[in-house]
């Protein structure tokens, strides 16, 4: 294994105070304001939150596909493979882009070029990056159509992406960003615009792809339901900050933050015999116009003056738990003793 | 789709048969006739010109003698140019007209193409609104106003270009009537390409190739240039009709002896055969290249099937 490999604790990719910022008519935009985490090679992290809460701006800024203007990434580094991306120069991150870092997108019926043959698009890659021959290419992006599970993926090839369903098109979406065995994929939302069943699908054929080729998965997604099963950890991000961090299990049990706990709580329970579904009160603030203190303080259940005045700390509850709020140690224990309390009933 | 060509061009035939009985109707309803002068020439010799031209029949059988030309294709005679068959002047002055009007279409595409492109991949730069600002003003300014300027410019005070006449193809003599030709088309398509090219630059699939690491360049000429110029091909066939058939503003402008310019002449003559005759040709043009449009289209999008 090369050294650059053996070095950053296994982290295969270090996002470190990440700001990118829109310059807006109404004022700059601070999609993505200060954010860090680590992905350790073969892990699967989840990102969670609502629209707008800039999910999607932390993925696109990793590898600098930020449309500039009116983006721009203000400062932060992101270390991946022990290479900071934003300082590369742009012909040295197009080398990293598809081939060892690729993404999938939210809507497949727009995310695939409508002039072109799949075959094509996908050959697009593997000559580009692995410099394959028209033959070795073809064969190759035939062989990837069949991994993801395209019937008689030998005639499909040369279809274009309108002939084939929602569902198809995301495995096609898939197949061109694996084709080139990246070592981190990251998925936009890969569901959201897709059947139920077809959704179930989807997510199996990348964990099982994942499992296989050992890639790193960054997940995006607003539905906690799909990243309680595929994910080792989890990001909760509001209004361009993570709000809580934690491994998958520990923050689906003891949440150590409100807006955790309200998004949760608006996840529909079947065993529960609840009237109505928990909705988190308000609309996600305006982020061109944040207020001084808590960006959830006008939402929250338990918010206090304090909240209202001052900007909240990043509060670390265990070595991988932490939570922005001004009352997380308090949440946090609330939470496990409402954990504690389920878990008695329940016997 | 050969079906859907035939279809076509069957559709086309009635459409033409109804442009010319208008044509007819028209030059007919319009006061005066080809024999009259300032002169009020003698009634015997009025007679006489009827009876040679068939005007004294009922006007269902001059009618159904134009159409027996039309549907022949064989326009007859001229009735101001004595002895000239109306195939034969447009024969002969369809290439000058073809020869400004493709040169002028060319010019168009090329430079409205590059300009309206490079427009919006630096869109909001100084570039971007210099190319745009040109382009208002060649839609602004009429071919009647922008071919004097260029003369007064070009021929009268720089002696480059000589400001009328046809010297043949290709000539310098060209120069003048082609720029003026191309202004507008030039200034439309460069608008229309930087609309549609910043439609397709937003689009999610080109967010796609971007992330496949392909460079701008690639990812412009072979993933944004075909959708972002699919509203430039629907004006770009009607366009390529009326230039090859001749302007008329451009060709008098210049004294071209082209279609344009014969077909004035014609109508202040009332030189009906040939009024008709080229009316016919111009009609099928438009509409065979119309019909090319359609058949290029489900050619560049595959998701165009007829």
């Amino acid at each position: 294994m090369p050294l650059s490999k053996m070095n950053n604790n296994g982290n295969l990719l270090e996002v470190t105070d990440l700001r990118t910022y829109f310059d807006t008519e109404d004022g700059i935009v601070k999609a993505v304001d200060g954010i860090s985490f680590q992905l350790k090679r073969g892990e699967t992290l989840g990102i969670v939150g609502e629209s707008g809460s800039g999910k999607s701006v932390t993925n696109l800024s990793i590898i600098r596909l930020v449309p500039t203007p009116p983006g721009k990434i203000v400062s932060g580094k992101v270390i991946f493979d022990g290479q900071n991306l934003l300082t590369l120069s742009n012909e040295a991150v197009r080398h990293i882009r598809g081939r060892r870092i690729a993404m999938i997108f939210q809507d497949p019926m727009t995310s695939l070029n409508p002039f072109m043959k799949v075959s094509r698009q996908l050959m697009e890659m593997t000559r580009l990056h692995l410099g394959h021959t028209k033959q070795q290419a073809y064969e190759h992006a035939i062989k990837m159509l069949e991994t993801v599970g395209i019937p008689d993926a030998r005639a499909r090839a040369n279809n274009y992406p309108h002939e084939f369903s929602g569902g198809m098109r995301q495995r096609v979406m898939i197949a061109m960003a694996l084709s080139c065995e990246p070592e981190l994929l990251i998925a936009d939302e890969p569901t959201t615009a897709l059947d139920v069943t077809i959704q179930a699908q989807i997510l199996e054929l990348i964990k099982r792809l994942k499992q296989a080729t050992g890639t790193s998965v960054i997940l995006i997604t607003h539905d906690l339901g799909i990243v309680a099963g595929m994910t080792d950890h989890l990001l909760v991000m509001y209004a361009g900050k993570i709000f809580e961090q934690a491994p998958t299990k520990e923050l689906f049990a003891t949440p150590g933050n409100p807006y955790t706990k309200g998004l949760l709580r608006s996840v529909p329970d079947p065993t529960a015999e609840q009237g109505e579904l928990y909705q988190i009160p308000g609309l996600p603030p305006d982020v061109a116009h944040l207020p001084p203190g808590c960006p959830f303080a006008a939402r929250c259940d338990r918010v206090q003056e304090i909240c209202h005045r001052e900007f909240p700390p990043f509060v670390q509850l265990t070595a991988d738990h932490c939570s922005l709020c001004h009352f997380a140690h308090e949440v946090y224990e609330e939470s496990r003793a409402e954990g504690a309390r389920s878990s008695e009933s329940n016997l | 789709m050969l079906r859907f060509i035939l279809k076509r061009l069957l559709i086309t035939i009635p459409t033409i048969l109804v442009v010319i009985t208008i044509t007819w109707g028209l030059i007919r309803l319009a006061p005066g006739n080809f024999y009259s002068g300032e002169k009020p020439i003698p009634k015997a010799i009025e007679n006489n010109i009827r009876e040679k031209y068939g005007l004294n029949k009922p006007w269902y059988v001059q009618y159904g003698k134009m159409m027996g030309h039309v549907l022949v294709l064989d326009f007859g005679t001229s009735l101001k140019y004595e002895g000239q068959s109306v195939n034969g002047i447009i024969r002969r002055s369809l290439p000058v007209s073809a020869a400004i009007g493709l040169s002028a279409y060319l010019l168009a595409l090329l430079v409205g193409i590059t300009l309206g492109s490079l427009a919006a991949l630096k869109q909001n730069s100084k570039l971007d609104y210099a190319s745009m600002a040109l382009a208002m003003v060649g839609i602004s300014v009429p071919n009647f106003v922008l071919g004097p300027i260029l003369v007064l410019i070009f021929s009268l005070t720089l002696y480059w270009f000589p400001p009328a006449r046809w010297y043949g193809f290709p000539s310098r003599g060209m120069v003048l009537p082609v720029l003026t030709l191309s202004g507008i088309y030039m200034a439309y398509i460069a608008r229309l390409t930087r609309a549609g090219m910043l439609e397709v630059l937003r689009s999610d699939y080109i967010r796609t190739a971007r992330s496949k690491g392909l460079s701008e360049r690639q990812v412009v000429m072979r993933h944004a240039l075909r959708g972002g110029l699919m509203p430039v091909v629907s004006f770009t066939g009607p366009a390529l009709a009326f230039l090859l058939t001749g302007t008329v503003v451009v060709e008098r402008l210049f004294t071209l002896p082209g279609l344009g310019n014969y077909f004035i002449q014609a109508s202040l003559n009332r030189d009906e055969p040939l009024i008709i005759g080229i009316v016919s040709f111009i009609a099928i043009t438009l509409l065979l290249m119309n019909l090319v449009v359609d058949i290029a289209y489900a050619y560049l999008d595959p998701r165009i099937r007829y």
